[in-house]
């Protein structure tokens, strides 16, 4: 279970979250949606504890994280993996380095076996003999596969996907979302993925929640989300270019 | 006006104290870093390999142009009063005390900080340094820490090295050009050195590499804004380093000679 309590937290006085409250229960595949820059990779950043809130506690499992020191915070962070947006695979790392990162820092594995833990990930995302090439030299979505074959590695309780599929072609994208599935339902991890891309949202999500102006406006099933009459939701959802969103903005000067 | 100008002095006193506040928080964390295992030996070699065997060329066309350069532009006063064998002297105190450790470390701030700056900035906005939090790995202990302890080792080894070499220069103009002969112009060099001048130039040479670690490290970690912002990152990285070390260099100049 994933609690996150009144959390603020500003950027050069601008507010990124404001007294934001979420709760995500263990097992449930939540995607969080908004517009570009309203603060979804900030709200990701916060569970992992790779941000710290100005105010507000997130609790996973019921501890907060946000007391937690440098070492209780690596323990709590190896209970999670996260695909970025543009994977943030090591460069000069080769794959099979990147992949198997977790198990060479922190563990005394074999090689052998190592090796072996990183051909299963990389095969489950479906990929394979590319274990010596650097990451310079694959395509933008088989470094996403990548990361996630990364972040999957040490079986993680909670995956947490930031934009999966920004930056890759639709069929890619369309992949990566069946990826996503396939691991939640194989692996049985709680996922939490941000993004603004709606065919995704649809596809992946038990759940879906919006962000807007730094607090949490709308949440619910993907259906209800579909039929809401949140005039605010339905703008997003629908990509309209006039509505409550958009209202004082003149995208006039634009055409 | 007036206000203005005070706002402008006021910010940039903030940023400057932010600045010294945020480096030393990243000196003190690799410090505390430092003897937690593990021990990343292989990391620590590479990054020595690229500091100090890659930076022999350069630091070796330097120094010894800069050894020739001294004993000519010293030869052209001494000349008048036929006090040439004193050049011998002159270029090994000058290398030794000042020039090789200033010299040495102005190129490995040019060359190696830079590129550190590029490296761990270009990290910082393609979220590698976030992936490395995320797998439970401190990213002062991995990409601060090795980078470190090569500058720390490698950076005097270099400066003994361009202590040497900058020596030859001057005696290859004091033998060859001003006709000093090879033993009087080896005795004049053993007789106006002491340990003392070594080991100051080194402790300083200590100093600067921290300056240029930790300087280019903590350019990079706040990078910020794609490639343009690892551009001025590295920029920054590099002026600031050259500010510090020839500042700091004044600072143990005085310092030394005053407390011996």
């Amino acid at each position: 279970m994933i609690e996150i309590i009144n959390v603020s937290k500003s950027f050069d006085g601008h507010k990124e979250l404001d007294n934001l409250n979420l709760n995500i229960k263990t097992g449930e595949s939540t995607v969080i949606i908004g517009r570009s820059g309203c603060g979804k990779s900030v709200l990701l950043k916060h569970i992992i504890g790779l941000l710290k809130p100005d105010s507000g506690h997130v609790l996973i499992d019921g501890k907060d994280i946000t007391r937690m020191d440098e070492k209780e915070l690596s323990a709590v962070r190896l209970k999670f993996g996260m695909l970025f947006q543009g994977a943030a695979l090591f460069d000069s790392l080769n794959i099979l380095e990147n992949v198997g990162f977790a198990l060479i820092e922190h563990t005394n594995t074999p090689r052998a076996d190592i090796i072996k833990r990183v051909k299963e990930s990389l095969t489950l995302v479906g990929l394979k003999d590319i274990e010596y090439k650097k990451p310079a030299e694959l395509s933008g979505g088989m470094r996403k596969r990548v990361g996630l074959a990364r972040a999957i590695l040490v079986r993680p309780e909670i995956m947490l996907y930031d934009e999966p599929t920004t930056g890759v072609d639709p069929i890619m994208g369309d992949s990566i979302n069946d990826l996503i599935i396939k691991l939640h339902t194989k692996l049985n991890v709680t996922s939490i993925a941000v993004t603004h891309d709606m065919i995704s949202a649809y596809k992946i999500a038990d759940r879906v929640a919006m962000l807007y102006n730094g607090k949490i406006v709308a949440d619910g099933t993907p259906d209800e989300i579909k039929n809401t009459k949140d005039p605010i939701v339905r703008q997003f959802i629908t990509g309209a270019g006039t509505g409550p969103i958009t209202e004082g903005i003149d995208f006039e000067h634009l055409v | 006006m007036l206000r203005d100008l005070a706002k402008l002095i006021g910010k940039r006193f903030v940023e400057f104290v932010r600045y010294g506040g945020g480096a030393s928080i990243l000196l003190g964390e690799t410090l505390f870093w430092i003897p937690m295992p593990p021990m990343r030996r292989k990391q620590i070699f590479e990054q020595m390999s690229k500091i100090g065997v890659d930076s022999l060329p350069i630091v070796s066309l330097i120094s010894l142009f800069t050894g020739m350069v001294l004993a000519l532009q010293s030869a052209y006063q001494m000349q008048k009063i036929s006090a040439e064998i004193y050049i011998a002297g002159l270029v090994a105190l000058s290398m030794v005390r000042e020039l090789g450790p200033v010299l040495t470390a102005l190129i490995v701030a040019g060359r190696i900080g830079a590129s550190i700056t590029a490296e761990v900035g270009t990290m910082k906005v393609t979220e590698q340094i976030d992936a490395l939090e995320t797998l439970a790995t401190n990213p002062v202990k991995y990409l601060v820490v090795p980078r470190f302890l090569a500058l720390v080792i490698m950076i005097p080894l270099l400066t003994l090295y361009a202590d040497v070499i900058g020596g030859l220069g001057g005696y290859l103009i004091g033998v060859h050009k001003l006709n000093i002969t090879h033993a009087m112009y080896m005795k004049m060099t053993w007789k106006a050195l002491k340990y003392k001048d070594v080991y100051t130039g080194l402790i300083k040479s200590v100093f600067f590499a921290v300056i240029i670690c930790i300087v280019a490290c903590y350019e990079g970690m706040r990078a910020e804004g794609g490639a343009e912002g690892v551009g001025r990152a590295t920029t920054s990285s590099v002026v600031t380093s050259f500010i510090l070390i020839i500042a700091s260099d004044c600072f143990f100049t005085a310092l030394f000679y005053f407390l011996t």
